[in-house]
């Protein structure tokens, strides 16, 4: 069924997903499957449904149409913090930090609770985790800090960091690059890498093409709720229809 | 256990002994029948802070929990005469039973729909026990108190000591609740309620808990409150006025802290009652609403905000 075509099961299943609003058709008959551990680009111009997708992946809206199965399981009817315990993290477009706290309690909210009661941890470990986290984010130093207080950068990196605590199987990173400068697009870059290096599948929802290209293993674009194109990077960039829906030829 | 927690307990304990020795000492009954209307107030702003401070979801029903409470009391001990503790653990129970269904309904719904739910709970459960014959209907009812037990010389000490075991009851509750998993989960909603759902917060089920406990904890203190005035009417017993307070006492204390609330409820509980009886008993609603603008204005985060600031500007002005 996957196009490449694996023994494994799809990590991710989307099957005919359709998502209106209204009388507008936000996504139209959406399937993919995503496999275990793969590096996943999700492209197209804006407005045309990805992160409405990552809205329906993660839960945040409720679909009438089509199903979204994870690791075997059908979460469709699933709230978000469900979905959160089974694997699947995601980070905002726009960073949503919970203000009234630290950078450190931030993330100790992800590792309280996005773990269940079978997996209980000792306080002492749990900070460990948490403060493990924040180095490879490079925010250790600010762990104590107020997270109003934070740059943008660093927001975007708490974003990820606080995604990470989760303990995922699954990382969706929405646009988690827009408005860094070049050497700090490298870092979130070979920070997702390494991620994606421990067993963590990664979709990544990003603008620049660069990134995406370096990063993905598969592209799929989205136009207008549909997918237009889905496969190697360098044969999503080169379709005619792709580049009609980003140059708008 | 904690220091922390080792000194709250503490506290605790002084604070119950204290109130015990004082129905000792005193003879005059109007402390008690002063301090008792402080201490439901402590009680009720402790646990509107539960949900509206730590998960910041306003309830405007206070009086409806109450109210509920006074006359759950008042139907117990005209038809079964059941003992005060009786009356105050049903009236928990039915204030959980309440908080669970009206938050399980208007929680789902993000934002202000919880207010204006609770502003109809109040006015429905209000004509509802204004047309019910047994328990008074409009015109209200009397109250026989019960012989008073020894070491208690009157009635009203009793209640003063009962209100006084409440507060204790409400501060622990609250104060696990800010220091448990809970608290951080019921900030983080009340952060960002998507982010914290995302982040793996029930967020639901912890707010419809928030309801339940503070449903409950309103109620229970209700309940005494027949017993004190002898006598209950609907109208006084569903009066907004203990929303309105309630609320203010909180915002006033600031609902960060679990001090919060028993310092505003400290401190508007008792100029209210100086003002009932210096000036007038209508006074006491003016003083609120100026004392509101005022804490809005110049200290929005409440006395627990501006007691920190302080000392942050202390420490700073020493470096």
């Amino acid at each position: 069924m996957t196009p490449q075509g694996g023994p494994k099961l799809p990590l991710l299943r989307i099957a005919a997903l359709t998502k209106r609003f209204g009388g507008f058709t936000a996504l139209d008959n959406v399937s993919v499957d995503i496999r275990p551990g793969e590096r996943f680009g999700l492209i197209g111009p804006n407005g045309s449904g990805k992160t409405t997708l990552i809205n329906c992946i993660s839960g945040a809206f409720r679909t009438e149409v089509g199903t979204v199965v994870f690791r075997g399981e059908d979460v469709t009817r699933l709230p978000p913090h469900l979905r959160t315990r089974r694997g699947i993290a995601r980070s905002f477009q726009i960073p949503r930090p919970f203000k009234s706290m630290t950078v450190a309690e931030n993330l100790m909210v992800a590792i309280d609770f996005a773990t269940t009661a079978d997996d209980f941890v000792p306080a002492a470990q749990r900070r460990d985790a948490m403060m493990s986290i924040l180095t490879r984010t490079g925010l250790a130093s600010k762990a104590d800090m107020s997270a109003t207080r934070l740059s943008q950068v660093e927001l975007r990196k708490m974003e990820l960091a606080r995604a990470i605590a989760t303990r995922p199987k699954l990382l969706i990173s929405d646009e988690a690059m827009a408005g860094l400068s070049s050497s700090e697009v490298d870092e979130v870059l070979d920070l997702l890498m390494t991620l994606a290096g421990q067993d963590i599948t990664v979709i990544m929802i990003e603008h620049i093409m660069q990134a995406v290209m370096r990063f993905s293993e598969r592209v799929m674009c989205l136009d207008a709720g549909r997918i237009i194109a889905i496969g190697a990077p360098a044969e999503v960039l080169a379709n005619q229809r792709v580049q009609e829906a980003y140059l708008g030829t | 256990m904690s220091r922390a927690s080792i000194r709250f307990w503490i506290g605790a304990t002084v604070f119950l002994v204290a109130i015990a020795l004082m129905t000792q000492v005193i003879d005059n009954e109007y402390p008690f029948f002063a301090g008792y209307v402080i201490l439901q107030f402590i009680v009720l702003a402790v646990a509107w802070s539960i949900l509206g401070g730590y998960a910041g979801y306003v309830n405007f029903g206070t009086s409806a929990f109450f109210g509920l409470g006074v006359y759950t009391a008042v139907f117990l001990s005209k038809a079964t005469g059941a003992p005060l503790a009786v009356q105050i653990a049903a009236a928990a129970i039915v204030g959980a039973l309440l908080g669970f269904a009206v938050g399980l309904v208007t929680l789902r719904m993000q934002g202000i729909y919880f207010s204006i739910a609770t502003i109809a709970l109040t006015i429905i459960i209000e004509t509802t026990v204004t047309n019910w014959r047994f328990v008074g209907g409009a015109a209200g009812i009397q109250m026989q108190r019960p012989p008073v037990m020894p070491p208690f010389h009157s009635y009203v000490q009793m209640l003063f000591f009962v209100q006084a075991l409440l507060v204790v009851l409400a501060v622990t509750i609250a104060r696990y609740t800010q220091i448990s998993w809970m608290g951080r989960g019921l900030q983080a909603l009340k952060d960002d309620e998507l982010a914290a759902e995302c982040t793996g917060v029930p967020t639901l089920r912890l707010k419809v808990l928030a309801c339940v406990i503070s449903g409950a904890l309103m109620c229970a203190a209700g309940a005494p409150a027949a017993m004190y005035l002898q006598y209950a009417d609907p109208s006084s017993a569903f009066n907004l006025n203990y929303s309105v307070s309630v609320l203010a006492m909180s915002l006033i204390g600031g609902t960060a802290h679990w001090v919060g609330p028993v310092l505003g409820a400290i401190l508007l509980g008792t100029t209210q009652q100086l003002l009932a009886v210096t000036i007038s008993s209508e006074a006491n609603v003016l003083v609120l609403g100026v004392m509101l603008v005022l804490f809005v204005v110049a200290a929005p985060e409440g006395l627990i905000g501006l007691i920190r600031r302080i000392g942050r500007n202390r420490a700073g002005g020493r470096t």
